[in-house]
């Protein structure tokens, strides 16, 4: 079954699941190479957590589905177009200040969405949101000490830090921008309206570009922005190759 | 000093303030940085995976266990900067390559089999090892023994387990398990150093009683311990002459090649400079990040004792 005749709920669960799931892949490139010890296991943590929000959103996508696909069918059988993140999680890791500039951008936005989410009418996404609250209050505020230090930090820290965010923030409006299936889902009380999430973003964002001394790029967004309609990037088909490969290569195994 | 082996003697903790012979303050901090090396290297073989790990299940669980190798090489770090070193200073030294970390770590981890093997045969052997540690007479080092080794044994468990499972799934499966096996099976045996008349400070580090055994020892407990478990996930031990000697009470085994132990640690193993190069550059490309963090710090500090004064 593709993506496209999947149950509204299904893709939405998808969508949200999409996000957790690259974003801890590519997050965890970074075990191992880490700038400090400690950060090895700061961000092996912030990609523990996203894949244990991954793991719950995909089963319930399958189950919503109803075709008997699990977890792993979901994450490791689809293709490219058929995966629903939004673009900014799937970005390269580049340097610590893109991450960094990536990690606030988006858990700034995962926290507003959960937020809201926690008093949805499905008691699945309420329950997954809850748990998701804590866990992403504390990516953000991993990601806002970060973007305070290397933006009040050296003169190269500085210039990367605000090369980083200059570097994803056409990704950032793609965040924001709602479609059909949401509004539907939004009107019962199911999933959050996302453009709705904006001002609350921009007064954290920008209270931390402020005192991190940065300044807040003009760039407008990227055309398209298509990541919940199945267009990435083109780094994201190695992403999958990698991730997908042994998986594939032994149809029907169990792990 | 005759104090200090006197509270040695009688199994009492040695702690940071104690007097203790400097001899004994060297040989921990050798150890103990050699220890907290192996973790943090031993991250690279196993992260080698984790983008490729055949199911999400299978991806946290081994994501959460190079976690923990980066907290044990933080616990350890920390005890050896009880004896008045600091974390810095040791990478400097693991990075300039005068000090050494555990040869297992420069094999290569060839398929996700590899997982399984590292977690049963290198955590396994890694816990014969350290056991007796968490007796060990510096108080700092046996505490974080046993906080370490409690996170091995599940490792450990957790290898057997995907062994378990890929040796009773598809026959490529099976042949992946294998091979991982036959691969880790001497390298693992190697990880409790030369035979005891070739291991030179075995006897000093005893009496001070930061050994309790002897490498063959506790290379025998391992082998008697890892034979039985190798026939429950039915795969075969890469030895013929393993067999169960009742006289002994142990199961007898067959020579290691000490030549290939001896190249290893020389450098000469398969993935010695991969290694230290992967930590080397993690180490330079974070400098600037470091150096950030120091720098906003000092800044903060200034801004927040000048508030304090006015
Ligand atoms: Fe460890
Ligand atoms: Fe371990």
């Amino acid at each position: 079954m593709s993506v496209a005749t999947l149950p509204d709920l299904a893709t939405y669960a998808l969508r949200l699941g999409d996000d957790s799931l690259v974003l801890s892949q590519r997050l965890g490139g970074w075990i191992t190479n880490a700038p400090e010890l400690e950060e090895d296991v700061a961000l092996a943590n912030i990609a523990l957590d996203l894949l244990g929000q991954a793991r719950t959103l995909l089963s319930y996508a399958g189950e919503v589905e109803g075709a008997g696909r699990d977890e792993d069918d979901l994450a490791y059988l689809r293709d490219e177009r058929d995966f629903r993140n939004v673009a900014l999680a799937e970005l390269p890791n580049s340097n610590f200040a893109v991450t960094m500039a990536r990690q606030l951008c988006f858990s700034t936005w995962q926290l507003a969405l959960h937020q809201r989410l926690t008093s949805s009418a499905d008691e699945t996404l309420a329950g997954v949101a809850g748990k998701a609250v804590k866990e992403v209050s504390y990516h953000r505020d991993h990601a806002t000490q970060w973007v305070l230090r290397l933006g009040d930090g050296t003169d190269e820290s500085h210039r990367r830090m605000q090369s980083g965010l200059e570097r994803v923030w056409p990704y950032v409006a793609e965040l924001f921008t709602t479609d059909e299936l949401e509004q539907r889902l939004a009107s019962d009380g199911v999933a959050v309206d996302v453009s709705a999430l904006r001002p609350e973003w921009d007064a954290h964002v920008d209270s931390v570009l402020q005192e991190a001394t940065l300044t807040r790029p003009e760039g407008g967004p990227m055309l398209p922005a298509g990541g919940r309609r199945g267009i990435h990037t083109e780094s994201f088909g190695f992403l999958l190759a990698e991730m997908q490969h042994l998986h594939r290569s032994h149809p029907g195994a169990t792990w | 000093m005759d104090e200090f082996q006197t509270l040695v003697d009688a199994d009492e903790r040695i702690e940071p303030r104690d007097a203790m012979p400097e001899a004994y303050r060297r040989t921990l901090i050798r150890q103990i940085a050699q220890h907290a090396h192996s973790e943090i290297i031993g991250m690279q073989p196993e992260g080698n995976w984790i983008s490729r790990a055949p199911s999400l299940r299978r991806k946290a669980i081994l994501m959460a266990k190079v976690q923990d190798e980066a907290g044990h090489g933080l616990y350890l770090y920390g005890a050896a900067e009880t004896l008045g070193v600091d974390r810095a200073e040791l990478l400097d030294l693991l990075h300039e390559g005068k000090q050494r970390y555990s040869s297992i770590f420069n094999y290569p981890t060839l398929t996700w089999a590899d997982m399984g093997a590292i977690g049963w045969l290198v955590d396994g052997a890694a816990i014969v090892n350290q056991v007796p540690i968490c007796r060990c007479s510096y108080g700092p080092y046996a505490r974080a023994m046993v906080r370490i080794c409690k996170e091995e044994s599940f490792h450990q468990r957790q290898g057997f387990e995907i062994l378990h499972t890929l040796s009773r799934g598809t026959a490529a499966q099976h042949a992946m398990a294998q091979d991982a096996v036959d691969r880790w099976w001497w390298p693992s045996l190697m990880m409790f150093g030369p035979p005891d008349d070739q291991s030179p400070n075995s006897a000093q580090s005893m009496a001070w009683r930061i050994k309790r055994f002897s490498n063959d020892d506790l290379r025998q407990k391992f082998v008697d311990m890892t034979v039985p478990q190798a026939e429950v996930l039915g795969l075969t031990l890469p030895d013929p002459q393993i067999r169960w000697n009742a006289e002994r009470g142990h199961h007898d085994f067959g020579d290691i090649d000490w030549s290939e132990f001896f190249a290893v640690l020389n450098g000469n193993g398969p993935c010695n400079a991969v290694r230290l190069e992967r930590r080397r550059r993690a180490h330079e490309e974070g400098a600037w990040v470091r150096e950030a963090a120091t720098a906003y710090a000092d800044k903060h500090r200034r801004v927040s004792s000048t508030a304090g004064a006015a």
